[in-house]
């Protein structure tokens, strides 16, 4: 199978192919993809080189000029680094882009902690505006990326990963799918962690939820799933840092009492290289390990 | 809001306008380091007018050192941007005039700005996307201040401003020798190492100011620095 990153740089092309008011903003990462594009739309497809902090200052700087870029790069170079050109340059300024992010939490472990960002969707929370898709599937990633760009002048990030389920689900931009009906509680699974999620909820009854658009958070669609719970038991298994959502869901719940657990990638450094299965197994989202955590929690 | 005026403002009101926010009309070189250079751009390079804020043609001008924004709100209000009556509330809650000045509240303002090193890379954006729409006849222009290009967001877009050719770019530097460590070789050998055109002036001499905007600079980025009287002294 293809990755998600396998689908940008084509969806794009097409896109620029069709929209004259699409740009795409490179740092030289991801370059390779654009060369057809870029031939295309020489203005359009813009590398400013090994310079992040310019990379989403330019993008900000094009929407002021009334394009929709769409801005890429490895989540550690697009979200942490260049921070306050995230806050200031697009949310100070009031203008909307794309922000498409590789390399996700830990697509490459041999890489180290200097290319994982498990904190990128917990960073961008503290900003306001922003539509964060996590896509489960290249498909996923494809359809979400078009609505992305599709998205007038809004601020949506599009978290692109390695990891990913064995079969797309229909993803629509906005609320979660209901994946699994059960009374035990709900579990909500996030982008590449439903395969985990339904493998580790095997014969529990229990509703597992499928969020693919994390923000803004399907307040209503969880109140819902809660409703039909016999207590309102909330598991959310999330591919980056742990507890991401947790706030959101509470927030979600504040009209009944409830427990939220929040799964996902562990603050702590690991220092370790490997492959991705053993980061995984690691922070404890396999599925054996999250059937253990579910069914602990849910009793 | 009004912002027809009963009479024409010239270079000579503008103390009085800025003593409407400060409330002194006496103003020392920290207040007024820009005005000279804002006012010559704003009165006779700027192809731009509060009828036309909105039309995607216009020139461009990014106030990227938004520090002491004074001078720039004077300016403004010459210009008939904003309201003579809005300066005097400068800085309090119901003004829409701060101590920084912030773009989606200010009639005429490009970006919000405040926090030094941002101005700059939203000029080569904003030039790269006017270039994208076919629009090459505006010009782009963005103050900083020369201590302000000590952020390295501003040397990644010096860098590629250069041999990317953005000929509609234009950084006005205020240089009031503020920079804790001076630039070895001067602020001007900075910008053509990285392949601008650069000219140093004046910067309270408006024939100087006007002569180094207007100078031609075929297939480069243009820089002028403009020299006032050191902030320290």
């Amino acid at each position: 199978m293809d990755t998600m990153r396998d689908r940008f740089a084509p969806v794009m092309t097409r896109l620029l192919d069709e929209d004259p008011r699409l740009a795409v903003v490179l740092a030289e990462i991801g370059l390779d993809g654009f060369k057809d594009a870029m031939r295309a739309h020489p203005d359009r497809v813009i590398n400013v080189g090994i310079r992040e902090q310019l990379l989403v200052g330019a993008g900000a700087g094009l929407a002021l000029a009334g394009l929709r870029p769409v801005v890429h790069t490895f989540a550690s170079f697009l979200v942490e680094r260049p921070f306050e050109q995230i806050k200031l340059d697009f949310g100070h300024q009031d203008v909307g882009g794309v922000l498409v992010s590789a390399a996700a939490s830990f697509d490459w472990p041999e890489g180290g902690f200097t290319h994982m960002s498990p904190g990128d969707v917990a960073l961008l929370d503290t900003l306001d505006g922003w539509t964060v898709h996590v896509p489960g599937h290249p498909d996923e990633a494809e359809t979400l990326l078009r609505h992305a760009v599709a998205a007038g002048d809004d601020k949506v990030y599009v978290r692109l990963s390695v990891q990913a389920n064995a079969t797309p689900m229909p993803v629509d931009g906005a609320g979660f799918h209901t994946v699994r009906e059960g009374r035990r509680g709900v579990v909500v699974a996030v982008g590449p962690m439903l395969d985990q999620v339904l493998a580790a909820t095997e014969g529990l009854d229990v509703t597992v939820l499928y969020a693919t658009t994390v923000r803004p958070f399907d307040a209503a669609g969880l109140r819902r799933a809660v409703g039909g719970a016999v207590a309102a038991d909330v598991v959310l298994v999330e591919p980056y840092l742990a507890g991401t959502s947790t706030a959101a869901a509470n927030d979600a719940l504040v009209e009944v009492p409830h427990r939220v657990l929040g799964l996902g990638v562990a603050r702590r450094e690991l220092r370790r290289y490997g492959r991705v299965e053993e980061h995984v197994r690691a922070h404890g989202l396999d599925a054996g390990s999250l059937r253990e955590r579910i069914g602990g929690f849910l009793g | 809001m009004t912002t027809t005026t009963e009479h024409t403002f010239t270079y000579g009101d503008l103390p009085r306008l800025m003593g409407l926010m400060t409330g002194d009309e006496k103003h020392g070189p920290a207040a007024t380091s820009t005005l000279d250079a804002l006012w010559v751009l704003y009165d006779r390079v700027l192809r731009v007018t509060p009828d036309r804020a909105d039309d995607p043609a216009r020139d461009r001008f990014l106030l990227s050192k938004g520090h002491g924004p004074m001078a720039y709100y004077a300016v403004l209000a010459a210009k008939g941007f904003l309201p003579v009556d809005w300066l005097e509330g400068f800085g309090s809650y119901d003004s829409p005039l701060g101590h920084h000045p912030d773009r989606v509240l200010v009639p005429g303002a490009e970006i919000g700005s405040g926090s030094l090193g941002h101005g700059l890379p939203l000029a080569v954006g904003t030039t790269l996307g006017l270039r994208a729409r076919g629009l090459t006849d505006p010009r782009v222009w963005v103050l900083v201040g020369d201590a302000e290009l000590d952020e390295g967001s501003n040397h990644e877009a010096i860098a590629y401003a250069g041999p990317a050719g953005l000929e509609q770019l234009h950084t006005l530097v205020i240089d009031n020798a503020s920079a804790s460590y001076a630039r070895p070789g001067g602020i001007a050998a900075r910008f053509e190492a990285a392949g601008w055109s650069a000219l140093t002036v004046d910067g309270r001499d408006h024939e100087a100011l006007y002569a180094a905007y207007t100078a031609p600079h075929a297939g480069r980025p243009h820089a002028v620095i403009a020299r006032v009287e050191p902030k320290s002294v």
